[in-house]
């Protein structure tokens, strides 16, 4: 089999991963190797989906020895199988890094033959990439549960981010989709990932040369609209996520049909949930930048977010005592509150109010989007000039921010089409 | 007593207009007009020329660091470099600002003088960021060689990150806006006008990693997401026409090469 066609196959079985991110760590290139890595990340480019694009992301293989109801790599689906060897894989990478196509590599596994067997393998690929190669970019691996937490450790010393999915939101639907894959065989590597940072963080503060095991943290992904846990639920665990196990990024990824397994949504007529993955992901940011908790975003009586807005006005519309907030005066919390404030604006207003009161004029300079923000700002005291809106016309004024404002303009025609 | 408004006819150069900077404060006048070596000399304000002069310019620029604080004099060597129209005027702007308020100067975000300097700049670096990712090179006969057609002259910021990321290659990137190019080598490097510059056909082994990166392209898109306005949002139609992803091979190929399939076995073992 030809390397082009391997590559269609395993990126093909890849695409389904939600995390493309090049982001926590600063690496600067040394003088022999190849690649450096930064802090801030790297898209290099973007796919027809909208998608970034900023790591290799194939599979080592797609043979699978389990049978996940909701995986299109499943062991029962009729499909192209390949597998990459180890070299294949490193010269692929370090002719893509070369031409600055990639910042470095995702590497993921179905499981060929046992968890062990297909770690090892992974393994070798990165051993031979940052020793042979020296290359110095970012690599991002997947653990592969039930594997033996040794095996799990030595991927984390080539690699710089780890990851491992927790595939579905709760414990049953786990057990109903992955009947392979338990919730504690997910969870239990991840604690163990986590206590391995945190000790190789403290080894480094008293050792420069200490083994770097994931600096870059890890991350886990989870499917979205396949089972029917509420958002409030999935919120939840996302923040005992970020929590407990200290990960980085929790991705969502909306259901896409690619089974006919009667456990799952009818691939006829399924939906994927894209706007609610939006949504979920915007409460995602608002706990890991904005200082909101989940149980302040979502609640018994409204267990799912409001596909309509987004969940930082939801809350400022069900929480009006906090407004208006005093753009002179406030301090940075409250301010990341507004709808139409984020932190880089929020940041700015404190250092420019330090040189003067703001206006609204000012404020506009800044960056804060007053569109949204003005109905919840005075400044030095004043509200927006000419600014009347009572709370029920709160509500039709932001939704009208959201909507499609017109129809889309269209050529005129002569002829009647239908007629 | 207000200062005369002239006319400052300069070499284009940031030590060029250092020296104007220089003059203005020396001779009490305030320039409200810059004008290149080229464009046409007719003004309704007086018009000086100034010839540059290195030891006035560094006197300038020595001042910078301790008059505007260190990111303010990062405002004003970053804003050289954008593309924003006037910009030798809203520098000065700044500067008379920043030479009479010292370092607070970059805090007053809502003054226009200083809201127009640091929006240039935020654009400068957002497309410099942008092409640390979209830059596509090809290996021609063991040289990396790339083009891009920035607004902003991005090449000074671009420069760490790529001599950084690869040490022991040779490298060539070509500004096509504003003919120059970063040549680079293992533990050397410069940033160098050129003419005439055009990327020559592509060997067999680099059209067989285009094809490859094409594929993976195409593939990992998927279908049922597709979202061309979020695409184009996050990476505007510009940028694709030097993007390896969106070219065919047909108008790169060598012509004894197009013909053939490229042999892709031939890579690994």
């Amino acid at each position: 089999m030809e390397l082009l066609d391997k590559l269609n196959i395993l990126a093909d079985a890849a695409k389904y991963d939600a995390s493309c991110a090049s982001s926590g760590l600063d690496r600067a290139g040394r003088p022999g190797g190849i690649g450096s890595a930064s802090m801030a990340g790297c898209c290099h480019t973007f796919s027809a989906d909208g998608r970034c694009v900023s790591l290799l992301k194939v599979l080592l293989t797609n043979f699978c020895a389990y049978d996940c109801a909701y995986c299109v790599n499943r062991r029962s689906n009729d499909l192209p199988r390949a597998a990459f060897t180890p070299r294949e894989l490193c010269e692929l990478t370090i002719g893509f890094y070369r031409r600055n196509y990639i910042e470095g590599l995702f590497l993921s596994s179905a499981v060929l033959r046992n968890p062990d067997y297909t770690t090892e393998l992974m393994i070798q690929t990165l051993v031979l990439l940052r020793t042979e190669y020296r290359f110095g970019g970012y690599v991002h691996a997947k653990a592969i549960p039930g594997a033996d937490p040794l095996l799990t450790r030595r991927l984390g010393l080539l690699a710089d981010r780890l990851s491992v999915n927790i595939e579905l939101p709760s414990a049953p639907s786990l057990a109903l989709l992955a009947p392979d894959k338990g919730r504690e065989a997910v969870l239990a590597p991840m604690a163990r990932i986590r206590e391995e940072i945190s000790q190789s963080r403290r080894e480094l503060a008293l050792y420069r040369h200490a083994p770097r095991f994931a600096p870059a943290g890890q991350s886990t992904q989870m499917i979205v609209g396949a089972t029917p846990e509420n958002d409030r639920h999935i919120l939840s665990l996302t923040q005992g996520l970020y929590d407990k196990y200290k990960l980085k990024r929790v991705y969502y990824s909306a259901y896409m049909p690619v089974s006919s397994s009667p456990l799952l949504p009818a691939p006829r007529d399924f939906q994927p949930p894209l706007l609610r993955e939006h949504r979920l992901y915007q409460a995602d940011w608002l706990l890991r930048f904005y200082h909101f908790r989940a149980e302040e975003l979502l609640d018994e009586s409204q267990p799912d977010l409001d596909p309509r807005l987004d969940p930082k006005c939801c809350w400022a519309l069900r929480h009006l005592e906090f407004f208006p907030v005093e753009v002179n005066r406030a301090d940075y919390e409250a301010l990341l509150r507004v709808p139409g404030i984020g932190m880089i604006s929020a940041r700015r207003i404190l250092t420019a109010r330090r040189a003067g009161p703001l206006t609204f004029e000012g404020l506009k300079r800044l960056g804060v989007v007053l569109k949204r923000a003005q109905y919840f700002l005075t400044c030095s005291g004043r509200c927006l000039e000419g600014l009347r809106v009572n709370e029920d016309g709160l509500l039709r004024h932001l939704l009208a921010l959201e909507a499609p404002a017109e129809p889309v303009p269209e050529q005129l025609s002569l002829f009647d089409p239908a007629g | 007593m207000a200062w005369t408004q002239v006319c400052h006819q300069y070499d284009g150069t940031f030590a060029g207009f250092l020296t104007c900077v220089f003059e203005s404060y020396v001779n009490h006048e305030e320039p409200v007009e810059f004008r290149g070596p080229e464009d046409p000399c007719c003004s309704l304000y007086p018009l000086r020329t100034i010839a540059t002069h290195p030891e006035r310019a560094k006197r300038v620029y020595r001042s910078l660091g301790p008059r505007l604080g260190p990111e303010g004099r990062e405002w004003v060597i970053r804003g050289f470099l954008t593309c924003l129209p006037q910009r030798e005027l809203y520098l000065w702007r700044f500067l008379r600002m920043g030479f009479c308020r010292g370092p607070a100067v970059i805090r007053e975000l809502t003054d226009p003088r200083v809201d127009k300097l640091r929006k240039a700049v935020l654009f400068l670096n957002r497309e410099a960021h942008l092409y640390t990712g979209f830059t596509r090179f090809s290996d021609l006969h063991g040289v990396l060689a790339g083009e891009i057609q920035p607004k902003n002259r991005v090449l000074p910021l671009l420069r760490p990150h790529f001599c950084g990321r690869y040490p022991q290659e040779k490298l060539v990137l070509h500004d096509s806006t504003h003919g120059e190019a970063l040549f680079h080598q293992p533990g050397k490097w410069a940033i160098l006008p050129v003419e005439g510059f055009t990327l020559g056909p592509a060997g067999a082994e680099e059209l067989a990693f285009r094809q490859m990166w094409r594929a993976f392209y195409d593939t990992i898109a998927i279908e049922g997401r597709r979202n061309e306005k979020c695409r184009m949002t996050q990476m505007p139609k510009r940028y694709w026409a030097a993007m390896t992803e969106f070219q065919k091979d047909w108008d790169t190929a060598l012509p004894q090469v197009a013909g053939q399939k490229p042999p892709i076995s031939s890579i690994g073992d």
